[in-house]
């Protein structure tokens, strides 16, 4: 059942507060390899605390999280190993503000997986060219725009050679018209087969590239299928409520 | 017998510069100089190896602090010993804070030499330990609160990426910390180098020691104690234009 299940999440639930907020109240999804899951819902449901719990950045209060066969959350598992194959994009982009573009791509590679400089100069070199920013390899940070950035924090990740990439609303801290540039990104990438799992607001990205939308409220997933089924064919009034609220 | 009002009319009438002159071989003659040598090199050995103790203890406590701050919670969840003796260091490290700060540096220095370290016979390295435990405190909050300053966020993209807590520390976290509490480190040592001043109640040869000794010698106050301060100002001034320097360098490779 499981065999081609990249990440199987059981009754996931994260509390805060001792039990007054359910950020999480028992989710149950599996991520199959080269999959696309966009997850949507209004603010506050829970998308990030789930996204964030899948590399345990979040630690769970209860349930499990199988990633390629073994069960991360349990006491045993080497998390650190585990979230170098799983690339993470942040809303606010989190470069390493005093590293050049070149220096934030190679630092892992090089001090995790002892790749050595060349080595990891040419795979970042080659990333950059990509994603059109080879230029800017010797730039620092702040030189750079909001889209430029997060297409460094996106082929930062890419570095690591992950099996998933998450991303928690990637283009919500950017400037409308640099949007565009880092979902052509994420575009390319889910056309290279990469499994994605992308915590947005952008509808038309969802529609476009999505295997499989999950809509999530108040901890819960409360309605999960096809873009067309979400998008076209409601069936619960909170997604009905919600789509008519992001698509006016 | 020199007198201070003396000062303004000499440098009014350069004629008399020579008078002063002659005062200063006076003060500083018959040997008298090597004691303020002398002095002016255990103030830096004190303020030297304070600094590095200093430094040392505040990283470690430090460490601890904010490990046990951030860490806590998955450390609990996961259970095993490693939690109860974070705890049982960090509280450890809490005392320490709350007593080196709530007290004063003189009798630190003086519960060091006249109880702690009874055998002593030179007061210079016990002078250090207790400065470098005393600074050690005050070092430790600041790159705490450095620590602090930094956006949760590099934490977390340098965890996502697979570094393990202490690397992302090392790698990350800690570089833009020390760039962070640079004035604020500088500031710490600056009043350092001046708090070893009263070494000399346990007896350290240190220079306002020295200029206090030329002085009682010579009956002249005025030169040893204006010398001792220049020297003071001398040292706190190079230090200040080389953090400058040196935090201009730091921004400037981030341009
Ligand atoms: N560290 C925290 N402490 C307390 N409550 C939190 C914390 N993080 C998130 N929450 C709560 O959990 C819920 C889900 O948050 P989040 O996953 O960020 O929602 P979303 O990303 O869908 O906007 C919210 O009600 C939020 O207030
Ligand atoms: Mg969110």
């Amino acid at each position: 059942m499981n065999d081609n299940a990249l990440i199987t999440v059981t009754d996931l639930k994260k509390h805060y507060n001792g039990g007054t907020v359910k950020a999480l109240d028992g989710i149950n999804c599996r991520i199959k390899k080269g999959e696309k899951v966009v997850i949507i819902g209004p603010s506050g449901s829970g998308k990030s605390t789930l996204l964030r719990s899948l590399n345990l950045l979040e630690i769970p209060t209860s349930g499990s999280i199988v990633f390629d066969g073994e069960e991360i959350t349990s006491k045993k598992a080497n998390i650190n190993k585990h979230r170098q194959k799983m690339g993470m994009v942040f809303q606010h982009f989190n470069l390493f503000p005093n590293m050049n573009i070149i220096r934030n791509m190679t630092l892992a590679p090089t001090k995790i997986l002892g790749k050595n400089k060349d080595e990891a100069d040419a795979k970042a070199i080659e990333l950059l060219t990509r994603v059109g920013l080879a230029d800017r390899a010797e730039a620092y940070p702040q030189q750079l725009s909001g889209g430029q950035k997060q297409r460094i924090a996106i082929v930062r990740a890419l570095c690591m050679e992950p099996d998933v990439m998450l991303f928690d609303e990637p283009t919500s801290a950017l400037d409308p018209e640099m949007v565009g540039e880092v979902l052509d990104v994420m575009k390319s990438l889910a056309m290279q087969g990469m499994t994605m799992v992308v915590v947005t607001h952008e509808m038309g990205f969802a529609k476009e590239v999505a295997d499989r939308v999950i809509f999530m409220d108040e901890g819960v997933i409360v309605e999960e299928g096809t873009p067309y089924e979400i998008f076209n064919n409601p069936q619960s009034d909170r997604l009905k409520s919600f789509l008519s609220k992001v698509l006016v | 017998m020199f007198r201070p009002c003396f000062v303004f009319k000499i440098f009014r009438k350069g004629e008399r510069m020579k008078e002063l002159w002659n005062e200063i071989l006076f003060v500083f003659g018959d040997g008298r100089h090597e004691l303020m040598i002398n002095g002016f090199l255990n103030t830096l050995k004190i303020t030297a190896g304070a600094l590095v103790l200093g430094i040392v203890i505040g990283i470690l406590v430090a460490a601890v602090r904010s490990s046990f701050d951030k860490n806590r919670e998955s450390m609990k969840k996961r259970g095993g010993i490693g939690y109860w003796v974070l705890s049982i260091i960090n509280a450890v490290c809490k005392v320490y804070l709350t007593v080196i700060r709530g007290t004063p540096v003189v009798v630190q220095l003086m519960i060091m030499y006249f109880v702690v370290f009874v055998s002593a016979k030179d007061g210079v390295p016990v002078a250090i330990v207790a400065f470098g435990i005393n600074s050690g405190a005050y070092v430790a909050e600041i790159f705490r609160a450095g620590i602090m300053s930094i956006d949760n966020g590099q934490f977390e993209a340098g965890r996502s990426l697979g570094f393990n807590y202490v690397q992302t520390m090392r790698y990350i976290i800690i570089p833009q910390m020390f760039k962070a509490v640079l004035p604020t480190l500088c500031n710490e040592f600056i009043a350092l180098i001046k708090e070893t001043s009263v070494a000399g109640y346990v007896g350290v040869m240190d220079l306002t020691k020295s200029g206090n000794v030329v002085a009682g010698r010579t009956f002249e106050y005025f030169i040893p104690l204006f010398t001792v301060a220049i020297i003071y100002l001398v040292i706190v001034m190079a230090l200040t234009s080389l953090v400058g320097r040196l935090e201009r360098r730091l921004r400037k490779s981030e341009r």
